[in-house]
């Protein structure tokens, strides 16, 4: 196979974090408006955003994922009062760590998407899945096996 | 090793049509710790759910794991299931194979897939899960209705009447909210006042009933069956005690402004009762507009008053307060009609709202009942009625339907009939919605027998031609432009969220929708929760809504919150975070980030070599935790982890999903 024929046949592995009362519930409310987007998309279903170690992003990169994304509630609208302001700061931080130990930032991406945004959870999986599909294979983190 | 059970679900089609279902189960048989694993029509069925239970203990399965729909549907149906068969219900883990996979899929394959690398990920997670038991919190037999419209009033009620204490909160000086601006109600034509003010009476009279008006909830904290709030009672400059609530005061009160309450239709002094029918029936300073806080001179109210009730030394009392319960009820505003320049509103005093209509024609409003036009106090001959102002308009109003102006225009034309046989209603209309008990019938009524004439179509520009009203539209059935000399034109303006529904929902921690709408739990099959336990919603913060419905919300919320306040416990979630004692090293950064106080510092003596040291540690209180996690990541040395969601589980759904 040639790296063109290899990149087009390129189906991306996207993680996601997903916050149980905004982006959760809006990928729920996707599936219930019947919308579709690439099954590229696996989300982890987790209480809040500031529950998402940055241990958790490496593992995934660790493990292969070619791209990760932490959905959580819009700034000022956290189930849990102030947990999506400590998940914003924290995961800048590491989206510049990614950065510097040379993995392509645009790998990693924050979200804020509410249980209403059904069609933004779509668009947001489509947006993501084209942008990393572009990328090519997450090649700098994945474990050798 | 875990003897695992999986339980895949076909939801009728709804899985089965895009994902293999047969494939899952064959696929989760050979995954790690999986020893039986089984497929039904209908998991969350009685058929279903006794499947899983026979399995656990034939099988002897220790987890389980349930690849159906959303855990946020079923995960409690599947838990009490493993409960009842004797698993803890913690036990029990769900993939969401439906809502994130095969609605949202197309292709079998990819689907199937999918939701095989759900079903490993959910089973790795499972491995991990331990047995939790929640703790027992006590709950304040006490509830708090914050908005006394109709629906604060039906729900405070309806909680007295079953025996539990009340506050019900009200930002302006009376209780009633906007059915008590109404003149009559479709499709009954009741007269709003005659069906809500006794209501109103019902309410300020009720042992159980605290009326607390002209105050706003400022800080909610707590949790189900123990919200602590503070409330601003803002001063009224008038000693509710003393206050006979004879008149004098605005009687003889000099300044004068518009009065909210006839939509500044009318006006009031600055000492006010908004209405006559007022609850409470006593005045309040509107401080902005009044002589005496503008120039230090005036105080003629304080004069006159025979039991000295008027206390301009006043100042806002904050109280707190602890409940069980709370029920939303703030309702609703019109969009204001900045945008829609075409229908000329604000430039001439004929053109008003459907709301300002409701006031002119109400038998206790600024005109006595008589249909007047404001311009020039004559009775109007042509009233043309726009509906849609700003509803089903995605580019300058709101995309949804206000529901309820198709009817309360019919009620208009019906009333103008009634009163004036001689004026004649146009209506405007885009299509008429008349879903509702009797509703058709009504609408058939305004047309058939009180002469209403429809014209489907919009109305390009309003403008004023003299004394006249030019409205020119296009009948849209008939293909032909329109041309009407109207002397009142009512414009259907859209529901929209309260202008600060944002902030109150913030404040109780509540989520809204893109139109500030507070957002019910499910909109089916939890129609007045929140995602936050204990806090209920009725009426119009949920959306555009009729009085029927409203009530009926009301009480449906008023059920929920008396099943909170009756219980003398409630079971906590377990789902908390818990401190490894051993590996704290008493930093305590986790308390700086922990938004409910929940941890605290404490003490540990230990015996090290022969010596007691003392040393800190992290204590949490698993009551007041809330289960966010935000202490687990803040951390340094990873002692601190999350019941449910923990550590090595969310590490190894990582690893299952990128397998």
């Amino acid at each position: 196979m040639s790296v063109n024929a290899e990149q087009q046949a390129f189906e991306p592995l996207i993680v996601v974090f997903g916050c149980n009362w905004c982006s959760y519930a809006g990928g729920d409310l996707a599936g219930t408006s019947r919308m579709t987007y690439p099954p590229n998309v696996r989300v982890i279903r987790v209480p809040c955003s500031s529950r998402v170690n940055p241990n958790f992003v490496l593992r995934a990169f660790q493990r292969g994922a070619d791209g990760v994304v932490v959905a959580g509630c819009h700034p000022g609208d956290c189930h849990y009062v102030t947990g999506n302001y400590y998940a914003r700061r924290r995961l800048s931080a590491l989206r510049r760590f990614l950065e510097f130990i040379g993995v392509e930032p645009e790998r990693f991406e924050v979200h804020w998407i509410s249980g209403s945004e059904g069609a933004k959870f779509a668009r947001v999986m489509e947006e993501v899945t084209e942008k990393i599909r572009a990328l090519g294979p997450n090649r700098k983190m994945r474990d050798v096996r | 090793m875990k003897r695992i059970g999986v339980f895949v679900c076909k939801c009728g089609t709804n899985i089965a049509g895009t994902v293999d279902v047969e494939a899952v189960v064959e696929a989760a048989k050979k995954m790690p710790g999986v020893v039986h694993a089984a497929e039904y029509t209908y998991m969350c069925s009685e058929i279903g759910q006794t499947m899983i239970q026979d399995a656990i203990e034939s099988e002897k399965l220790d987890r389980i794991v349930v690849s159906a729909c959303s855990p946020r549907l079923h995960e409690p149906t599947f838990r009490k299931a493993a409960e009842a068969a004797g698993l803890n219900p913690y036990l029990v883990e769900i993939a969401n194979i439906r809502e994130h996979c095969s609605w949202v899929h197309k292709d079998e394959e990819e689907a199937t897939k999918k939701a095989i690398a759900m079903a490993r990920t959910a089973v790795a997670k499972a491995a991990r899960s331990r047995e939790l038991e929640p703790s027992e919190i006590s709950v304040e037999d006490r509830a708090l209705v914050v908005g006394a419209g109709i629906a604060g009033i039906q729900a405070a009620l309806d909680i007295a009447d079953a025996g539990y204490e009340v506050d019900l909160v009200e930002k302006s000086s009376t209780i009633g909210g906007r059915m008590a601006q109404l003149d009559k109600t479709f499709p009954t034509l009741d007269c709003s006042a005659c069906i809500l003010t006794p209501k109103m009476v019902d309410a300020a009279s009720h042992p159980n009933i605290n009326l607390i008006t002209y105050s706003e909830v400022e800080n909610v904290d707590g949790y189900v069956g123990n919200f602590e709030v503070t409330i601003r009672k803002k001063a009224r400059y008038v000693d509710m005690e003393k206050c006979t609530g004879c008149g004098i005061c605005y009687e003889k009160c000099p300044s004068k402004v518009d009065n909210d309450f006839d939509e500044g239709l009318a006006q009031r002094k600055a000492i006010y009762v908004p209405f006559p029918q007022a609850v409470p029936n006593k005045p309040v300073i509107d401080r902005p507009n009044c002589r005496w806080f503008e120039k230090g001179k005036c105080a003629v109210c304080q004069k006159v008053c025979p039991t000295e009730a008027v206390d301009f030394e006043m100042e806002d009392e904050i109280v707190e307060q602890k409940y069980g319960a709370i029920v939303v009820a703030t309702g609703f505003d019109l969009l204001k009609l900045d945008d829609f320049g075409e229908f000329s509103y604000g430039k001439h005093p004929d053109i008003i709202t459907s709301l300002e209509f409701e006031r002119l024609i109400n038998a206790s409003g600024p005109s006595g009942g008589k249909l007047v036009r404001p311009s020039n106090q004559e009775v109007p001959e042509n009233v043309v009625f726009i509906q849609c102002v700003g509803s089903r308009d995605k580019s300058r109003g709101k995309p949804y339907c206000s529901k309820i102006c198709c009817m309360y225009t019919a009620k208009h034309a019906i009333l103008i009939k009634e009163k004036y046989p001689d004026t004649q209603a146009y209506v405007f209309y885009i299509d008429v919605r008349t879903g509702g008990k009797e509703f058709e019938e009504f609408h058939r009524r305004a047309v058939e027998n009180y002469d209403a004439t429809y014209l489907r179509g919009i109305v390009g520009k309003v403008f004023p031609d003299g004394d006249k009203l030019l409205v020119h539209g296009v009948d849209s059935l008939s293909g032909r432009t329109v041309e009407i000399e109207a002397d009142m034109v009512v414009l259907a303006t859209a529901m929209t969220a309260r202008e600060d529904a944002g902030a109150v929902s913030r404040l109780m921690g509540v989520s809204c929708d893109s139109h500030d709408f507070m957002t019910e739990a499910h909109a089916k099959l939890r129609p007045v929760e929140t995602h936050s336990a204990g806090i209920f919603l009725a009426g119009a913060c949920l959306g555009p809504k009729d009085i029927p419905e409203t009530v009926a919300q009301a009480s449906g919320a008023a059920a929920k919150a008396i099943g909170i306040i009756s219980k003398e416990t409630l079971l906590s979630d377990p789902c908390v975070s818990e401190v490894d004692e051993s590996t704290c090293t008493g930093c305590m950064n986790c308390i700086n980030v922990c938004p409910y106080k929940a941890i605290s510092e404490k003490t540990l003596e230990e015996k090290v070599h022969g010596k007691v040291v003392r040393r800190l540690v992290a204590e949490i209180n698993e009551v007041l935790c809330q289960g966010c996690g935000a202490c687990t990541v803040a951390c340094r040395p990873g002692a601190m982890n999350l019941r449910g969601f923990s550590n090595d589980q969310i590490l190894a759904e990582v690893d299952a999903v990128c397998l």
